[in-house]
């Protein structure tokens, strides 16, 4: 569970959270697409961005080092590219651009996803006319997100404590059942839903 | 397998989106038509399990651990219309809550890990029931839909990033395709594991044990395979065809240049500037189609193994 917190900053206050989201969310997605859309030789443009996103990133308040180890975190798919373009001598300028490109967008959905509340994003995928249907799956997988993470802990740690070396196969024997009954507790918790958003008065 | 934002450029963002987007499509209008009321809140709840699910760490030798990622295992549970949900509602949480996957690759992201995993994992899923029937061949089925599922998803991501001039195919394919080769076996296995836990506890959560032999959604499937292998024509024909001219010829001075694509792949390649590149694309294909025989095999005595010891343990329903 404290993985999954540390995944997410949302305590302060500060005139970036203040800002409506339909604005972030604009505004983040024009830079995402013409950083992407941009030739790397307009280095003008990435220098830009990037002073912006310091800017509001010091704006925001949040902490230096939870920005650094965010970005650190989800960069792994750069290094494999670097790696992989090791073996073309000619691709290494290429890497250079898709490495500066990711990293700014990177930045740009952090710093917007850590200073606007979920819900909001909702409200904005609803006003730009997403289905409701997946709204609505996405609402209530947000919601249970937290509560079966906990859940699906409690059991692995459960698990580890009454299991000793009994072997690789073993373990992931009652990891699977694990994971099994993580999947017909949902189902059950499921139906209770169902039962109580009629009791609510949905549809 | 999460593609960042800048790796995939303008074109094939767009392509990747709108197929997406179809099926999206496609598959709503399929659940809206199909699923009763009741069980809406449990897309909801089977997305935030596949999240969860995801976070539990299967240990692999030497300190490293892999976790399933659950497309087919969704797309077996709940029908592939309903996995083609959940993975997006997952990927659209994960891009937009924790930065993971980025913006403009959602498109790319969805099509991989929603439709080729989860469609084209079901389509594999199915082909194989109905070549071994009975639980034991669907937990074959699982173990070898997961493992296909993932090693076309890579495919077509590498496919992807070679289209967007990124990485080059022949680093990219034979990277991406032998790496999941590996995790694919844990995807297989755990997928099954999981399965018949399932199918232990709750027997009735499997469809297959409730709707006997009930007349599946003949256009959807048809549907939803031809979407997939359009995006397969478009992420991975064009690399299939612009191999070296030297073959090319080859190929056509014996007339079979469209038919027999594949076995162009072992061929030398004398005007090509690295040899050993291309030679692992040939070596990386071939070990593709061995792989997936043995896998096949591999599958099958897992079903066996592990229906069987659950018939001894149970008494027969």
């Amino acid at each position: 569970m404290e993985s999954l917190l540390g995944h997410h900053h949302s305590h302060s206050e500060s005139p970036i959270h203040r800002m409506p989201a339909i604005v972030k969310l604009g505004l983040a997605f024009g830079i995402i697409i013409v950083t992407v859309l941009m030739p790397i030789e307009q280095s003008g443009w990435f220098l830009g961005v990037g002073v912006l996103l310091v800017a509001t990133a010091l704006l925001s308040r949040l902490p230096v080092l939870f920005l650094a180890k965010r970005i650190l975190v989800l960069s792994p798919f750069v290094l494999g590219v670097a790696v992989l373009n090791a073996f073309e001598p000619s691709a290494r300028g290429t890497w250079v651009g898709v490495a500066v490109k990711s990293m700014l967008c990177l930045f740009t959905v952090i710093l917007v996803s850590n200073t606007t509340p979920f819900r909001e994003i909702l409200r904005v995928l609803k006003i730009v006319h997403v289905p409701g249907l997946l709204i609505t799956t996405i609402a209530l997988m947000h919601r249970y997100l937290f509560v079966l993470a906990d859940e699906a802990e409690r059991m692995r740690r459960a698990r580890a404590s009454r299991t000793f070396a009994r072997g690789r196969h073993f373990q992931w024997r009652a990891l699977a059942s694990v994971v099994g009954q993580l999947f017909v507790r949902a189902s059950e918790r499921a139906e209770r839903i169902y039962d109580a958003m009629c009791a609510r008065g949905w549809k | 397998m999460h593609i960042p934002d800048g790796f995939i450029d303008g074109k094939t963002a767009a392509v990747t989106g709108g197929l997406s987007a179809t099926a999206i499509g496609l598959a709503l209008r399929q659940i809206k038509r199909e699923l009763p009321a009741r069980r809406v809140p449990l897309l909801g709840l089977a997305a935030a399990f596949l999240f969860a699910a995801q976070m539990v760490n299967f240990p692999v030798a030497g300190g490293t651990s892999g976790h399933l990622v659950g497309g087919v295992l969704v797309a077996a549970l709940l029908g592939p219309s309903a996995a083609v949900i959940v993975v997006t509602a997952v990927l659209i949480v994960q891009c937009f809550l924790f930065a993971d996957g980025g913006v403009m690759a959602l498109g790319a992201n969805i099509f991989n890990m929603g439709v080729l995993d989860g469609i084209g994992g079901y389509l594999i899923y199915r082909l194989v029931c109905a070549a071994v029937p009975g639980p034991r061949g669907r937990v074959t089925a699982v173990a070898f839909a997961g493992w296909c599922a993932t090693v076309i998803a890579a495919i077509s991501c590498a496919g992807q990033l070679a289209w967007s001039g990124t990485v080059p195919w022949s680093s990219a394919f034979p990277a991406m395709a032998s790496v999941h080769m590996l995790i694919g076996i844990g995807e297989g296995l755990i997928s099954a594991l999981v399965y018949v836990a399932i199918q232990r506890t709750r027997p009735e959560l499997i469809p297959e044990n409730n709707l006997p032999a009930q007349p599946r959604q003949r256009g959807e499937l048809v549907a939803f395979g031809l979407l997939a292998a359009l995006g397969v024509a478009v992420f991975i024909a064009p690399f299939a065809c612009s191999w070296p001219d030297g073959l090319d010829s080859v190929a056509k001075k014996f007339g079979f240049d469209h038919k027999l694509a594949a076995p162009m792949l072992y061929a030398p390649a004398p005007d090509y500037h690295v040899p050993g590149i291309h030679w692992a694309i040939g070596a990386t294909a071939l070990a593709g189609v061995l792989g997936s025989l043995i896998v096949c095999a591999f599958a099958w005595l897992l079903g066996r193994f592990l229906v069987t010891e659950q018939k001894s343990k149970s008494p027969p329903a």
